[in-house]
């Protein structure tokens, strides 16, 4: 069972990994390792996923190729690393096959919930590649995760929990956050390498459309209909606001279009309490339709008195 | 003064097994603010997360403070322009919906 495991596992090309020939010197390897360690560095690519992925890869080429007894044996069983059991058997007194447990052994393997290193990697150096790797401290992998909020949940300050692999975290989501912003959780991340501290928590808020309003930062805008006769005789309107009702003078002689801004009727600006943008009104006029003949005849009244 | 919210750099000193001259350095680069209170560094608890960012890069990277500084200028540029780039991503929508 446990062979049936290593077949299906990828080789990989770790000189390829590090951008390097097979016959590099250690020196070669140490420069190359350098050079896409710092291209590659969660600090420096900080929520890029590819980057921290790519820089697990190095790491672990790193690990293999920068040592020479692990290149050894990574040049000599590598590309057919399924020998490499058959090696360690040979050499360390059934360390994959011995009596016993050996199903739970193999489990052991990588699978104490830190993922840094390939299946590939563990079946080729098991635990003792791990043991004997830099005692350099990292940073716990940081975690990303998304969440969904209508444009009412972003409008106040409110406290939210999610589940993160298991674990429940609560967690304050400031009024006034942007769709696509993201904010950190420190901490509840993954674990540490060798007493490394945890990994961070990135929550990306995607904030879903509203019929009515739409937002710019702190400003929202909305669309009213008004009718034909406010808008040229004038008037008080009743509007919505995202918040309750707002009045509203309307001039006479208004045009299709006209905008008018309700200031502190927008969205409250993100960790500023008290601090709100500004309501942006945008007058639809409403053109009556169907009239009836009295109503046609004092339209025709009309036309004739602005044309003389 | 109370230092209650600060650590002291003989602490960060032995933590990270760091010369005590490599916090200088980042003082006299701007990296970070020391605070001396009765002939005692301190740095404030809230830039331990800048400071193991900065120590992280020095010691994975070898990046000397010069070029940490310049590291963490342009990590801050990228940040805003994604923050404008964002900025101007929602303003979009208005004229898409």
């Amino acid at each position: 069972m446990v062979i049936e495991n290593h077949f299906f596992m990828a080789f990989i090309d770790y000189y390829k990994v590090l951008e390097v020939d097979k016959k590099a010197t250690e020196a070669e390897i140490k420069k190359a390792y350098r050079k896409l360690a710092r291209k590659y560095h969660p600090d420096i690519s900080p929520n890029d996923k590819e980057a921290e992925k790519r820089f697990k890869e190095i790491n672990e080429a790193n690990e293999v190729l920068g040592n020479a007894e692990k290149r050894k044996k990574y040049d000599a069983y590598g590309e057919h690393w399924q020998h490499a059991a058959e090696f360690e058997k040979a050499n360390q007194n059934q360390r994959y096959y011995g009596s016993g447990g050996t199903q739970e052994e193999f489990n052991n393997y990588g699978r104490d919930g830190n993922d840094d290193y390939s299946d590939f990697f563990e079946s080729l150096f098991g635990n003792a590649g791990r043991r004997s790797r830099s005692t350099h401290q990292f940073k716990g992998p940081d975690y990303t995760s998304e969440l969904q909020l209508n444009l009412e949940e972003a409008y106040s300050t409110h406290k939210k929990t999610i589940t993160v692999n298991g674990k429940n975290i609560r967690f304050t989501i400031p009024a006034g956050i942007e769709n696509g912003q993201t904010i950190k959780i420190a901490g509840h991340g993954g674990d540490g390498r060798n007493g490394g501290p945890k990994g961070d928590l990135y929550i990306t808020f995607i904030i879903n459309n509203h019929p009515d309003f739409k937002r710019d930062k702190d400003n929202l805008y909305a669309t009213v209909s008004l009718d034909l006769y406010k808008a040229v005789l004038g008037g008080e309107i009743t509007v919505n606001t995202f918040d309750g009702k707002a009045k509203l003078k309307v001039a006479p002689g208004t045009q299709n279009g006209t905008k008018v801004k309700l200031k502190g009727k927008g969205f409250p600006v993100y960790k500023k309490e008290g601090y709100f943008g500004d309501l942006y009104i945008t007058f639809q006029i409403k053109i009556p339709t169907h009239l009836s003949a009295k109503e046609m005849e004092l339209f025709n009244e009309l036309s004739k008195l602005r044309a003389s | 003064m109370n230092t209650e919210n600060f650590i002291p750099i003989s602490t960060l000193c032995q933590h990270y097994k760091l010369e005590i001259s490599f916090f200088n350095h980042l003082d006299e680069n701007g990296l970070i603010d020391i605070l001396l209170v009765d002939n005692t560094q301190y740095v404030h608890k809230e830039s331990i997360y800048e400071i193991e960012k900065i120590v992280r890069m020095h010691k994975d990277l070898d990046v000397n403070i010069e070029g940490i500084d310049v590291v963490l200028n342009l990590l801050q540029k990228i940040d805003s322009l994604q923050t404008e780039l964002l900025r101007v991503r929602n303003r979009l929508l208005l004229y898409e919906n």
